[in-house]
């Protein structure tokens, strides 16, 4: 296509798509390319330190089994809350898609994004007063059961998956009603008349059509919650050290940020290997 | 193969009746048309039948058993939707192999029948195609196939041809018939085009606001349609009303048309003709030609009378002496009068 752009459409291409690629570039590609220097260095090159070039770094994720430990500890969380957010997302998608109509819709796709308009810290919080011992889920599970039930559900990894599942849950839903709307009804009464039941065609039907939508809402979410940091940190408590929280520490309060800097490039890596192994997967599910 | 049978459908839709009281019997193994214009409640009763529309009140028969309780997937039916519906995940013997994976048929038997239907509809060689690769009538054989292939009690068809052009839905409308007489399905099929349904069906119905004006074989319904909906719906009709005399009937105007059998009488639009010169013939009257249309072999003259809009249609020869514009005489054959009741 582009090959065959006359001149003066060619330069109005590159003038609407510099602004955006300029940006691109100054927002991701110059500080990830300081980071990727900076994992390289001995200490930071800036408040007077000495530094060198050095691969220490990279060699002390593979010197220190912990860090190996609390990446697979961080990567079971992603594939955790991802099964789980496509679990509870993927029905809610195909309600708002295919069985709610006109105004109620409208409401609940509402719902479904208002976690995306407020702070991210102050959802959190809100989890902590929900989830600790006494709090309100504890006191209400109280007062219906007739025993005695101590729930703490606070600074547990359940709390963590909790926390993360309702930050990441609109993504898949998002994705999945996309591909779910772009499904024609009469696919669906199509093979109605042909004998299947409902779940001949949600498998043979409607799950395959809707795959890319569900894979890349499980993608966006996959990806950021292997690094997350806030909510191990905050519901996790004492038990909420991940790698994400590691990478955190070197820059926040241990100032080692060559440190941090290479074990975020290590996460990168391993991220883009998984999603890389499982792409042949992906593409069959999506052709 | 079976008869189906409706008694008195009836469905709402807020304010709007789609189906008014629809009772009526589609004969085993026959192509049955269900004509009129859109909003007239054709889709509805085929949906009804096939189950995907609930109606208020009134039952649906299936070989004399009630299916109400019948769900869609239950029916044995096999359904045309009117954009093919193909499922684009699977291939062409896939889509067409659907229905009799979900009946479980063993696999090698499946292969043999989906060949054999591929064959009828003559895409033997198509199987392995994904639907996207296919052209428009390519697309409407797999549809085909994919619903004669489970052998159905009735084939429900919902506007299957209107997706494709001119000269393929001729065509098509030919294969249509070809496989329809070959499997011998009772065929219910819906369209918005009175020819497609003339030329399709050894019966028609013809429906308007959710009732059926009138059924029977289009031949007799074409000829002998009754009433004004119906004369002017199939084919192009002219209307005349005026009030009975002991000689005819005299029209607004005062003309005396003798013969005429009822107070309103309709001239099809091919029966009418045009002269410049005071015809003999004892049916005429006076009228203004607003527009000649050229279309070919066949051409179409608008004209006025007295506020009354008039078409008439034929070969392009015939209306040669005539000018674009301008006072005409009209006149018809006495057994060209087609007698319609009041409506």
């Amino acid at each position: 296509m582009s090959g065959s752009l006359a001149r003066t459409d060619r330069l109005r291409a590159l003038a609407l798509l510099s602004p955006a690629y300029l940006w691109l570039m100054a927002a991701v590609f110059l500080p990830l390319s300081a980071m990727a220097f900076f994992s390289f260095l001995s200490d930071v090159p800036f408040g007077g330190r000495d530094w060198q070039f050095t691969l220490d770094n990279y060699r002390a994720f593979l010197e220190t089994p912990t860090y190996a430990t609390l990446l697979w500890k961080s990567v079971k969380l992603g594939l955790i809350v991802t099964a789980l957010s496509v679990l509870i997302g993927f029905p809610c998608a195909y309600v708002l898609a295919k069985v709610v109509r006109g105004r109620s819709r409208e409401a609940l796709f509402l719902l479904v994004i208002l976690p995306f308009w407020s702070n991210s810290l102050v959802r959190i919080f809100s989890w902590a007063i929900v989830l600790r011992g006494n709090g309100i889920l504890g006191s209400t599970v109280d007062a219906i059961l007739p025993w005695d039930v101590r729930l703490n559900l606070m600074f547990s990894p359940t709390a963590i998956v909790i926390g993360l599942v309702h930050s990441y849950l609109p993504y898949v839903i998002l994705t999945s009603y996309l591909a779910l709307q772009a499904i024609d009804d009469s696919l669906i009464e199509a093979a109605r008349s042909l004998g299947a039941r409902r779940r001949t065609i949600l498998r043979r039907l409607i799950l395959p059509l809707a795959a890319p939508g569900i894979i890349a809402g499980a993608v966006l979410i996959f990806v950021p919650v292997v690094g997350s940091f806030m909510e191990p940190r905050i519901l996790g408590g004492r038990r909420g050290t991940y790698y994400g929280t590691v990478i955190e520490d070197q820059f926040v309060a241990v100032f080692n940020w060559p440190l941090g800097a290479a074990l975020s490039f290590i996460l990168l890596a391993v991220v883009l290997g998984i999603l890389a192994l499982a792409s042949p997967a992906i593409r069959r599910a999506t052709l | 193969m079976a008869v189906v049978r409706t008694e008195g459908l009836v469905k709402t839709y807020g304010a709007t009746r789609a189906l008014d009281d629809i009772t009526l019997t589609f004969p085993d193994g026959g192509f049955f048309g269900l004509l009129g214009p859109s909003g007239s409640g054709k889709t509805t009763l085929l949906r009804a039948i096939a189950g995907f529309v609930i109606p208020d009140s009134g039952r649906v028969f299936i070989d004399d058993a009630p299916v109400e309780n019948v769900p869609v997937e239950a029916r044995e039916i096999g359904m045309v939707f009117q954009n093919y519906a193909l499922f684009p995940n699977m291939t062409v013997a896939g889509n067409v192999g659907f229905g009799l994976e979900v009946r479980k048929v063993p696999a090698a038997e499946r292969k043999r029948r989906v060949a054999e239907v591929l064959d009828l509809v003559q895409l033997g060689e198509l199987g392995d195609r994904k639907p996207h690769e296919l052209s428009g009538g390519q697309r409407q054989r797999v549809a085909m196939a994919r619903a004669i292939v489970t052998r159905p009690r009735v084939l429900l068809l919902d506007e299957p041809l209107s997706a494709l052009d001119k000269s393929l839905r001729v065509e098509m409308q030919i294969e249509l018939k070809r496989i329809q007489r070959e499997v011998g399905i009772t065929t219910i099929f819906v369209t918005h085009d009175q020819e497609e349904a003339l030329t399709l069906s050894d019966q028609i119905g013809i429906l308007r606001d959710g009732r059926l004006v009138r059924h029977g074989p289009p031949r007799e319904v074409y000829d002998n349609p009754r009433d004004p909906f119906t004369a002017q719906f199939l084919g192009e009709a002219n209307l005349f009303s005026g009030t009975p005399e002991p000689g005819g009937l005299r029209l607004a105007d005062g003309t005396l048309i003798p013969g005429a059998p009822t107070a309103t009488i309709a001239v099809r639009a091919e029966d009418l003709r045009i002269t410049l010169d005071e015809p003999a013939a004892p049916i005429r009257l006076r009228a203004r030609l607003r527009q000649r249309i050229f279309a070919g072999a066949m051409g179409t003259c608008v004209l006025d009378w007295r506020g009354n809009p008039l078409k008439a249609i034929g070969r392009d020869q015939d209306f040669a002496g005539l000018p674009a514009q301008g006072d005409v005489w009209l006149s018809w054959d006495s057994a060209d009068m087609i007698p319609l009741s009041e409506g």
